[in-house]
């Protein structure tokens, strides 16, 4: 089947892409748009490394076929890092060393920002099932929760 | 601890700029950022994609490859076999003496585990790699293949390797051996014999990210490797080795690592790929697909361990028997290793008088095991615990009791010929009771590793 243009809006910015049927969002953030923040851990929706905000919603980027967007909001780690500093959950993340290989790391901070956005005083229950779909294999999960409650602190106060 | 103890590490971390203290991590902008580049980040212009055909089978005879299929894919660019390799059959952990090499880069006419790489397919895109690495066809006789470690000892078990046993040798001997005293005095002397046997799985090590490497060539006549790579010289010298290169040809970049846990110890990716740059002139890239990382990457060994201790009514064991066996897997990689630090380290952190180990490293058909945290020791320390426990148990001691009277002292000779220095072992266990809310007797808090108390 013959490529395709497919536009949609990306980090506030709109994008056209000349696409294959079937190519997925992952796949155009990362080898045509060179957006490499938004990892590629396993690409059958397992790790939850890849995932973006889909009008706000997090989505496996790995399963999201890229004509599926069209038209809507996308918006990855690269969006919401400002260009000096950080976000306030980039910066809980760092203060609580809720990284270690980091490569888990943007596809949490994803979640993590989605949740706030719809629920500013998540409990710890909430946050565990928000990032339920995130594997770190560091098992760094303590340091996770307690930046994300950071995080909630940090947003309300600002 | 005392007050004056307590009060001098207070003083000293009053010194430290950095111990005892939290400090921000030198990569924590990157990763929180996204702008931490792994390897699989990196692209260049005309870069090519290295798949791996592999075998579906877990041993057999390779009769036939025929690519002609796979070179008809829109594409395709070139494909490495074994005659390619200037040196094929390579093992590790020649860098630190372990020989001989006994595991080929690409099959050359048997394959011993399922997904062991036979050829490597060159081609433009990810996706045409794949493709043509499905139109491959193998010819393969199949042969019975082995799984279980004491099944591959026994005299008809399929032979595996081309020196005629299924074990490693370790300096002309079958397995790793310790001898200390007289392990059969010992057991007439107890007044119980406690035996088990353990035994432990393999286990994937699963990094969010997977293996990969990007070879390079450049206009030098130098490669650049990015590689995630736990061991960067290691890697570097053993893919010098394999191509037959000196080693300042070759620049390997690496050190950001998106988890590892010895599971990238091994030198897999790293010579295909830059002898695929070599013969292309190309950059490269190969990365494990998530099936890849979990069928084909190696292991934690899987291991069984038969345990005979006699011990005597006060809770002293005066005597350890150990026969253990590692599953390697079908090939080295780390495992002989791993054997001799599970020799060493399977008596536990206790003074034993009396110990007799024989530790072997097992080939069978199953992928091969490697490093993985602590890997020997890991298993043999599930092991020593369990069976502390079962001897409490059975003699009808307190589990921390039955630890802290065995516990090794500074002096003591460990089963392996080294004298203990700096045991902590009992300052651990008081710390870890203190933790835990756990009240020892007045009797075994006395007790320290400096010394031992008068009997």
């Amino acid at each position: 089947m013959p490529s395709r243009i497919v536009a949609f809006n990306l980090n506030g910015r709109d994008v056209e892409v000349m696409v294959k049927p079937l190519t997925t969002l992952q796949t155009v953030l990362r080898e045509h748009l060179h957006l490499t923040a938004t990892k590629s851990g396993c690409r059958q929706g397992g790790c939850g490394t890849c995932t973006v905000l889909v009008n706000g919603e997090p989505m496996l980027s790995c399963l999201l076929p890229v004509e599926d967007i069209a038209g809507q909001k996308v918006v990855t780690l690269e969006g919401i890092t400002p260009i000096e500093g950080l976000h306030p959950i980039q910066q809980a993340f760092f203060d609580n060393y809720a990284i270690q290989c980091g490569y888990c790391s943007p596809g949490v901070i994803m979640v993590i920002k989605a949740l706030l956005d719809r629920n500013p005083n998540p409990t710890r229950q909430e946050i565990m099932d928000a990032i339920a779909g995130n594997v770190c294999r560091c098992t760094g999960y303590e340091p996770i929760l307690r930046a994300a409650e950071d995080a909630a602190r940090r947003l309300q106060s600002a | 601890m005392s007050e004056v103890a307590s009060e001098v590490i207070r003083e000293m971390k009053r010194e430290f700029k950095v111990v005892g203290k939290s400090v921000p991590r030198r990569d924590g902008i990157g990763h929180v950022t996204g702008k931490t580049v792994y390897v699989d980040d990196i692209s260049f212009p005309g870069m090519l994609h290295l798949k791996m055909v592999r075998s579906p089978i877990h041993h057999g005879i390779i009769r036939n490859v025929d690519f002609s299929e796979a070179e008809k894919v829109p594409g395709f660019v070139r494909v490495l076999t074994h005659r390619d390799v200037p040196k094929n059959i390579y093992t590790i952990l020649c860098l630190i003496g372990v020989g001989p090499d006994e595991e080929p880069v690409l099959a050359v006419d048997r394959v011993l585990y399922k997904g062991e790489p036979i050829a490597a397919i060159v081609a433009e895109t990810e996706e045409a790699a794949m493709e043509a690495v499905s139109r491959v066809k193998l010819d393969l006789e199949e042969l019975p293949a082995v799984f279980d470690v004491e099944e591959a000892l026994k005299p008809d078990a399929p032979i595996l390797k081309p020196w005629g046993t299924n074990y490693f040798i370790y300096e002309g001997h079958h397995c790793r051996r310790v001898r200390f005293g007289d392990v059969e005095k010992g057991f007439a002397q107890a007044d119980y014999i406690i035996e088990e046997v353990y035994n432990t799985s393999p286990i994937e090590h699963a990094p969010t990210e997977t293996t990969a490497c990007v070879a390079k060539p450049e206009p030098d006549g130098r490669y650049t490797v990015y590689t995630n790579t736990q061991a960067l010289f290691f890697t570097m010298d053993n893919t010098a080795l394999i191509l037959q290169v000196p080693f300042s040809k070759l620049h390997f970049v690496g050190g950001t690592v998106g988890g590892g846990f010895g599971g990238k110890v091994d030198v897999i990716t790293e010579p295909i790929a830059t002898l695929a740059a070599m013969k292309t002139g190309r950059p490269v890239k190969f990365k494990y697909t998530r099936e890849e990382e979990m069928r084909v990457s190696s292991t934690r060994s899987a291991w069984r361990m038969y345990f005979k201790d006699g011990v005597m009514k006060d809770g002293r064991i005066i005597a350890r028997k150990v026969i253990s066996y590692a599953d390697s897997g079908a090939y080295n990689r780390h495992t002989p290793y791993a054997v001799t630090k599970h020799a060493a380290n399977i008596a536990g952190p206790y003074t034993i008088p009396n110990v007799y180990i024989d530790a072997y490293c097992v080939y069978t058909n199953r992928q091969p095991a490697s490093a993985m945290r602590g890997f020997g020791v890991t298993p043999a320390s599930f092991a020593v615990e369990c069976q502390m426990d079962k001897i409490a148990e059975t003699i009808g001691m307190d589990p921390w009791e039955i630890r802290f009277i065995n516990a090794y002292r500074n002096g003591d000779m460990r089963p392996h010929q080294k004298v203990v220095e700096d045991a902590t072992l009992i300052e651990v266990m008081k710390a870890a009771a203190e933790l835990v809310g756990h009240k020892l007797p007045e009797h075994l808090l006395k007790m320290h590793s400096w010394d031992r108390e008068k009997a």
